[in-house]
């Protein structure tokens, strides 16, 4: 027994050893050699963030570095752990895009620390300003603020609206619907009349939809969605009720998936202010101004565009998520 | 067990449901109006047959598993898989849609409902062989595949929700059938297929006797590994069908979302219904009604447009309230009650 527990120190002595020494070659060797990037998403669960950890990887593989990936499946702990290794192995940079706001405070200054530029992409921190880099992103109350300015125009200032919310309590949420209503309460015609979260899926905004279209069905004009997914929800329900979604009752969502792109083409949703997963290259832009000593703004805003029906079929074919 | 003459369980669900159903018949404008459109029935109780369905097909099968002491908490992530697979076949398994080429094959319907059935079956046999072979806990086998399963799923789509039009799988998700959503009817035929196999077979009594006390029935000469491999496989199997109905319905595959907490949805249905999670006893015809109260709720929240922020704290209260209903404690108390005030009446007349 006493033998076993020796000989089983003996080995972790021995692979702690070996591991700092293995560790320590990685790094000489990384003296010249490419930089490396670590990168750490949060979780794979949507379309949205496939296409993200896509356009970081790609984007690495363009510009000649080293990606170090790991995806945290939505544990908050295991990207703490995939960032500290990062910095254990003697990364260039960090690119995060956080599982959520809080906790990220004393792994940051380790970071920091350590002399290594954290990029936030996609997802603020509450932590201090000093404590990263710099936070690549979609402002999300601007997203809402457009999308009204859209539904204004189409409708000339006057609509029944019904809101489908995203999960409650989520920045996307909170944002989108402060920019939207920033705007509509200028306009006294303009009205939220029903308001429900359809927790960003499509089983949800459909069913949603349908209990909309039951209680109010003839005093819905506007169908407001707070993504693209809840909104193809809403146009099964619409169509299943037997009014004509983009005609008579107008769609509007964001995030600009492919899948909103083809139901503009089919004629059944209005708009679509886009939220774009592809911060790759701004992300990699922000790390060679941080390496070059640069100082960026805190906040660079990712570049978000407004696309409207008319237009969705010249531009279907480069929609990559 | 029955102690003279008890008031039958059934009825506090049933008081719940209709305690929900009056609160929409004086406070909510055509909550009862049913009226026929493109050829079949339409209205608030009608979505609400509908919107059950899925749920109500895996807490009948989860009711059984339940029963033997068990639960599945893996039935959301096989309900992933089912759909993600049933996306796949539709695409005669290949992706060419992603790369946007319209040229793909459509397969059978035949097809498109027998394969992620059977992926349901093996995923249910995997659970049922890891609690009745291998020996784990209920809890902890299926948790392997309620966290792996969704990774899987996921994997099959690419993270992607892969869309196609089939109207002949729509219908398993959308269609009516005299009139009746037909993911209700096949919800009621999974409740037949249920009872079938308790009451024609000695497998009821089985499923109870091992609930109940388990190296006891094995003793007797009862095949436990066999009972508790069949409720697990009833399970998945259960499972795929209400992800075949919900992958029809959004005529796509949502890996990532569909079936996300439903497992947690079917499981109070159950014990609203009055079946106890300790095993040996079940109660189907209350998991029936459990499942209506909690898409009654939903509906009814979704129609009134009660706030967001407060759906699920309302929702909480109200299962609470029919939870506390149907202990026993207070249940004594009412009998008690009762009792007192009858034997008051005989002696006053």
């Amino acid at each position: 027994m006493k033998k076993r527990s020796v000989f089983l120190v003996a080995l972790l002595v021995l692979a702690i050893v070996g591991g700092t020494v293995f560790a320590g070659g990685q790094q000489d060797a990384g003296a010249d050699s490419p930089k490396v990037v670590g990168f750490s998403q949060c979780d794979s669960q949507q379309a949205w963030r496939w296409a993200e950890t896509e356009s970081v990887q790609g984007e690495a593989a363009v510009r000649g570095y080293e990606l170090k990936y790991n995806d945290a499946q939505a544990v908050q702990a295991n990207q703490i752990a995939a960032v500290r290794s990062f910095i254990a192995q003697g990364v260039d940079g960090i690119i995060l895009a956080p599982q959520v706001m809080t906790g990220f405070g004393p792994v940051l200054q380790e970071a920091k620390d350590a002399g290594i530029p954290v990029v936030l992409v996609d997802r603020l921190v509450a932590e201090d300003e000093d404590m990263y880099y710099t936070f690549i992103g979609s402002d999300f109350v601007w997203e809402g603020e457009r999308m009204a300015e859209i539904v204004v125009e189409e409708t000339g200032g006057k609509a029944r609206i019904a809101e489908l919310q995203g999960t409650p309590g989520a920045d996307p949420t909170i944002d989108r619907k402060k920019g939207f209503e920033n705007i509509i309460n200028d306009y006294p015609d303009m009205n939220i009349v029903l308001s429900q979260t359809g927790d960003f899926n499509r089983t949800k905004g459909k069913e949603v939809m349908e209990a909309f279209l039951k209680a109010e069905g003839e005093n819905i004009d506007v169908v407001y969605c707070h993504n693209d997914d809840m909104a193809i929800g809403a146009i099964q329900a619409i169509k299943e009720y037997g009014k004509d979604p983009g005609k008579d009752i107008l769609v509007y969502s964001i995030d600009g998936i492919k899948d909103a792109f083809q139901a503009m083409v089919d004629g059944d949703l209005n708009a679509v202010v886009e939220c774009t997963p592809l911060l790759g290259p701004q992300a990699y832009d922000a790390l060679e101004a941080a390496w070059a000593g640069e100082v960026l703004p805190k906040w660079v805003m990712s570049e978000d565009g407004i696309f409207l029906q008319k237009d969705a079929a010249s531009i279907i074919d480069s929609r990559k998520y | 067990m029955l102690k003279g003459k008890q008031i039958p369980k059934i009825i506090w669900p049933l008081l719940a449901l209709a305690a929900i159903l009056l609160f929409n018949l004086l406070f909510t404008d055509h909550f009862f109006r049913i009226t026929i459109r493109d050829g079949h029935l339409f209205g608030s109780l009608i979505d609400i047959l509908r919107r059950c369905a899925p749920t109500m097909i895996m807490a009948i099968a989860m009711t059984y598993v339940i029963a033997t002491g068990g639960i599945d908490i893996s039935v959301g992530s096989v309900l992933a898989i089912s759909g993600s697979i049933a996306s796949l076949v539709v695409w005669g398994g290949s992706t060419n849609y992603l790369a946007g080429d319209d040229e793909a094959i459509y397969a059978a319907v035949g097809l498109i409902i027998l394969i992620p059935l059977l992926a349901s079956l093996a995923l249910g046999a995997f659970n049922g062989l890891m609690v009745s072979v291998v020996g784990l806990q209920p809890f902890i086998a299926t948790l392997i595949l309620m966290t792996a399963g969704r990774g899987i799923a996921q994997l099959l789509t690419g993270g992607k929700v892969l869309n196609f039009s089939h109207a002949g799988f729509e219908f398993v998700g959308r269609g009516y059938f005299l009139g009746i959503p037909f993911p209700f009817i096949l919800a009621m035929l999974v409740l037949l297929l249920g009872l079938a196999i308790t009451k024609l077979t000695p497998m009821g009594l089985y499923i109870q006797a091992v609930g109940g006390n388990r190296s006891a029935s094995q003793y007797s000469g009862i095949n436990t590994k066999f009972v508790i491999l069949f409720v697990y496989i009833f399970s998945g199997f259960a499972a795929g069908l209400a992800g075949l109905v919900m992958t029809a319905d959004i005529t796509g595959a949502d890996a990532g979302f569909m079936g996300l907490y439903m497992e947690l949805d079917a499981i109070l249905a159950v014990v609203i219904g009055g079946t106890p999670m300790e095993g040996g006893k079940y109660n189907l015809k209350g998991t029936v009604v459990g499942v209506l109260i909690i898409q009654t709720l939903t509906t009814t929240i979704l129609t009134r447009g009660v706030p967001p922020e407060y759906t699920t704290i309302v929702k909480a209260i109200v299962v609470l309230a029919v939870l506390i209903i149907q202990s026993r404690k207070v249940r004594e108390l009412i009998e008690h009650r009762t009792m007192i005030r009858a034997a008051k009446e005989a002696e006053s007349v």
